[in-house]
């Protein structure tokens, strides 16, 4: 391989160190508006009336909006539409907006929001899920009684029989908590009214621009074909771009269309912290039986996750949680349920990794756990459990189709981090800086899995020169997609990845290629692309086989040049092929499409063949924690990831520092303050992300088992790159204090104390705060 | 709103020019000047997503009132380098893949060249104190780390 498989500079780099690149709120139309929504003071409240009168008085002031104004739906959603662009009757977390107003300027745009007047009836609220599922407690949604928002149930096996049959039976609790994305670019769009036409185009940091179309569609009332979505450089997403700008587009759009102008919303970090969706927190009770050995017998599962005012993506999160509740290990007998609950809280979805951080967190904790009771070294409780070729996974999938590596990445990641030695060497310590080592494992599904269709489309163009378009309905967040696409088609095509462009996601260019979520880019979106760039060759072939005089099996291709093995010196350019193909009047503009291969399940039991394919990730952590004040700092994380192929291995390494990064604050660092619905932490002063100095060193290992559905058999490596980082810290903290905390984040009262001082994570504090 | 007239030399260029007595740098620069390579993240002075150089000195400019620069030198990223020319250090982030979503490099950017303005030769710990002001949500740092090291080097 020429292209891929090896490390290539990204190709949007240039304009981003040259300032060049556009995000969202770089953006700048003739004649724009300034747009702002005045969002709800109340968690939960009806609205009575609404006085926008004064506000449009006000001169510069070009419209002034309501949910009354809306043409079509005011509630979008994936799953369950019932999020509201802007709400209509009632209020259901501080985030939803009320009304909003377009004016010349930022400035005017915000006092026109001071000036409008809304009556509210405060209604009761709920802020804590299990009191969400109980009688008579305050209901979100009409239709969902229990304000049960999602219910998974996963039966393998006879779980009372398994129990019954362990000599040992661990009952634990463990809860994580909220967690905002944080990407550095607050949401921004700008909407423009087509002319000529009726429609509106849109641009903006919108992590997937279909699902952004579809909820415009909906809520603009106009024809799939009428609203345009180009999606502009992302300033970071990590899942968290999407719910969230299908609702800032929406508006903007809606503004736009009202005033015939162009209108600009950009979020403040104040306001995006307040209404983007969160990671879920979830309670999570495990009951586990294993033999007097560390066989694993029996597991009963029940979680609560909070999922906030609206559905968002809360079935397909917590659906990933109850597929792999029971981590990469065998066990015959499992029961799980998981509820997904309606709040008063701010409304949580889609964050890298997806349901998989806090099952994580609480399997891997509780490995360590029943380890210590066994007295077992939880890395052989590992080695014992862990999947091997052919095990079957909790919803009675059997795995082999694709190279098992669990124990091969535990087994590397052990090596490297010398765990054995450090381990013993840390067992007894004494003084007041205490040194801990720690392991984590897992194993994910690939892309969507049985959440749904799966499939999607990419585009190659030659032009006559030998200068090549992709194409894409998936999207550049930053991860680096644009690069692999690249490297994918000049890999499939034998040309230098300076020929390639990559143009901007443009919901009217390409068929809707479903969402950019799951770590799917690489192995649905790199499959498209070598589908198209393929048909390309073909077409291209034709045209070499006349030139060279020789069958296809016997050329080769690369290096901008096609050639007969046997004689290279018979070989033609890739441009005197393009020309060839071009003097015959051939296309050479290919759309590749990319079905996911079957997958089943059966909602009722659980069980089926949830994912495609499997990746599998193992990462230790070595800490040290200050045991007069709890500080915790990490010294070291190895981390070693399956990915199949690494198609760019120094954008693969990128995605595991970063992921580590994230992985880290979740464990240590970050936590959003909600009390009773109102968010505390509202910007980067009290919501604290790893900075550079938080970071320890990062030894990433790319472990490559090509797998047989994937690009030249590349996989995975987005997401599973922070699920393992928090338990692997948290199983190090225990060892260096001798104490398990089983909440998250790992902070310096729960490392000294054990507990938080914080007394309910729903209640308001004392006294404010 | 009173408005008050600023001298203002940014990268290389002089403007002459009327602010409002409240206006930020930041919005200066991407508003006035339409220089929107400087990033705004947090408004607080807390991700340094808007770092430039004002005389010589690595400052927030969500943090600055432009009334205040009158007369002073401002760097931002669009004057660092060109497509043709790159300052070492676009060429080390774009080398050591330091780049992902790219929305805190121009700030790291400025950073960094502060740093190395006045250290050419920082250790590993100088250059993690020197971009502590940039937050990044992408990379783990690692990268960049890297990239200041090369253009260090290649500085030399
Ligand atoms: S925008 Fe200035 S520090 Fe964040
Ligand atoms: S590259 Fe995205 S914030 Fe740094």
């Amino acid at each position: 391989m020429d292209t891929v498989n090896k490390p290539a500079r990204r190709v949007d780099a240039l304009g981003k160190v040259l300032g060049e690149s556009r995000y969202g709120a770089d953006l700048s139309f003739e004649g724009m508006l300034y747009g702002k929504v005045l969002r709800a003071p109340y968690p939960h409240a009806r609205i009575l009336s609404i006085d926008t009168a004064r506000a449009l008085a006000l001169p510069g002031v070009e419209a002034v909006l309501t949910a009354a104004d809306i043409p079509g739906f005011h509630t979008f959603g994936t799953v369950i539409p019932n999020q509201q662009v802007l709400a209509k009757e009632v209020a259901r977390y501080q985030g939803d907006g009320v009304a909003m107003a377009a004016a010349a300027t930022p400035a005017l745009a915000q006092q026109a929001l001071d000036l409008i007047r809304v009556q509210y009836q405060e209604l009761a609220g709920v802020f804590d899920p299990a009191r969400a599922m109980e009688e008579g407690a305050p209901l979100l949604h009409a239709d969902c009684p229990g304000n049960i928002a999602a219910h998974h149930v996963l039966e393998k096996g006879e779980v009372e029989k398994g129990f019954a049959c362990s000599d040992i039976i661990l009952e634990r609790e463990y809860e994580t908590q909220l967690v905002e994305h944080a990407y550095i670019e607050p949401e921004a769009a700008v909407a423009v009214p087509q002319t000529g036409n009726r429609g509106v185009t849109v641009y903006g940091s919108i992590q997937n621009p279909f699902s952004c179309r579809k909820a415009l569609s909906r809520i603009l009332g106009l024809k799939l074909n009428e609203i345009r979505v180009i999606q502009s450089f992302m300033g970071g997403s990590f899942g968290g771009k999407d719910e969230v700008m299908s609702a800032l587009c929406a508006r903007a759009a809606l503004l736009a269309l009202k005033t015939g102008k162009p209108v600009k919303m950009v979020n403040t970090r104040e306001e995006s912290i307040r209404e983007g969706y969160k990671r879920h927190p979830y309670k999570l009770k495990y009951k586990v039986g294993a033999t007097r050995e560390g066989k694993l017998m029996a597991m009963e599962i029940k979680i609560i996750a909070d999922a906030g005012a609206y559905a968002s993506q809360t079935p397909f999160v917590t659906w990933r949680s109850v597929v792999q509740a029971t981590g990469p290990y065998e066990v015959p007998h499992v029961r799980t349920n998981i509820y997904g609950v309606y709040t008063n809280n701010c409304y949580t979805g889609a964050f890298r990794g997806f349901g998989s951080p806090q099952i994580i967190f609480a399997q891997e904790s509780l490995l360590d756990e029943l380890a210590e009771e066994l007295g077992i070294e939880p890395l052989e409780l590992r080695r014992l459990n862990g999947f091997r070729q052919g095990s079957v996974t909790a919803t009675g999938q059997k795995l082999d189709n694709h190279q098992v590596s669990l124990l091969e990445v535990v087994d590397k990641a052990v090596e490297k981090s010398a765990y054995l030695t450090k381990r013993r060497q840390y067992a007894a310590q004494r003084g007041r800086f205490r040194k801990g080592i720690g392991l984590a494992c897992s194993f994910r599904g690939c892309s969507l899995g049985a959440e749904g269709v799966d499939a999607t489309g990419a585009m190659v163009s030659v032009q006559y020169d030998g200068s090549v378009y992709v194409y894409s309905g998936l999207a550049e967040n930053g991860q680096g997609l644009q690069t692999i696409f690249s490297q994918i088609a000049a890999e499939e095509l034998g040309i230098s990845l300076e020929r390639v462009r990559f143009m901007e996601t443009d919901t009217a260019l390409i068929p809707d290629g479903g969402p950019t979520v799951a770590s799917r880019s690489t192995l649905m979106g790199g499959n498209a692309v070598r589908l198209a760039a393929a048909k390309v060759r073909e077409t291209l072939l034709g045209a070499v086989l006349e030139k060279l005089r020789a069958a296809a099996e016997e050329l080769a291709w690369g290096g901008d040049k096609i050639w007969v093995k046997a004689d290279p010196r018979r070989s033609i350019s890739f441009e005197e092929a393009v020309n060839a193909a071009c003097a015959k009047g051939e296309l050479l503009t290919q759309l590749g499409w990319y079905k996911a291969p079957k997958v089943t399940w059966d909602d009722r039991h659980g069980q089926g063949d949830a994912y495609f394919t499997y990746v599998y990730g193992c990462q230790v952590a070595e800490v040290e924690v200050d045991m007069e004040t709890g500080y915790t700092r990490v010294l070291k994380i190895t981390a070693v990831h399956d990915v199949g192929r690494a198609i760019n291995p120094e954008t693969v390494r990128g995605q595991i520092y970063g992921g580590v990064a994230q992985g880290l604050g979740y464990a240590l660092l970050e936590e959003v303050q909600q009390y009773e619905g109102e968010i505390k932490s509202l910007n980067f002063d009290e919501y604290l992300i790893p900075g550079i100095c938080d970071m320890p060193e990062i030894e990433a290992i790319i472990v490559e088992n090509p797998d047989g559905y994937g690009p030249y058999g590349a996989k995975t490596i987005g997401e599973p790159t922070l699920e393992v980082t928090a338990p692997a810290i948290a199983s190090a903290v225990a060892q260096a204090t001798g104490r398990r905390v089983r909440q998250l984040p790992l902070d310096l009262e729960r490392v000294l104390l054990g507990r938080s001082l914080q007394k309910d994570r729903y209640k308001r504090r004392e006294g404010g705060c | 709103m009173n408005k008050l007239p600023v001298i203002l030399t940014v990268n290389g260029r002089e403007y002459k020019l009327t602010v409002d007595a409240n206006e930020r740098l930041l919005d200066t620069l991407r508003q006035q000047l339409r220089l929107t390579g400087t990033k705004e993240g947090c408004g607080i002075g807390e991700c340094g997503a808007c770092s430039v150089i004002l005389d010589g000195k690595l400052v927030n400019s969500c943090m600055v009132l432009t009334a205040q620069c009158h007369g002073s030198r401002v760097e931002t990223v669009e004057g660092l380098g060109t497509a043709s020319k790159l300052h070492p250090l676009q060429q080390a982030f774009i080398d050591y893949n330091a780049i992902q979503c790219g929305f805190c490099t121009p700030g790291m950017l400025m950073a960094a060249k502060a740093l190395l303005d006045k250290k050419p030769d920082p250790s590993e710990a100088e250059i993690r104190q020197g971009l502590s002001g940039v937050l990044c949500r992408c990379t783990g740092y690692k990268q960049i780390v890297d990239a200041v090291k090369a253009a260090a080097r290649e500085d030399k």
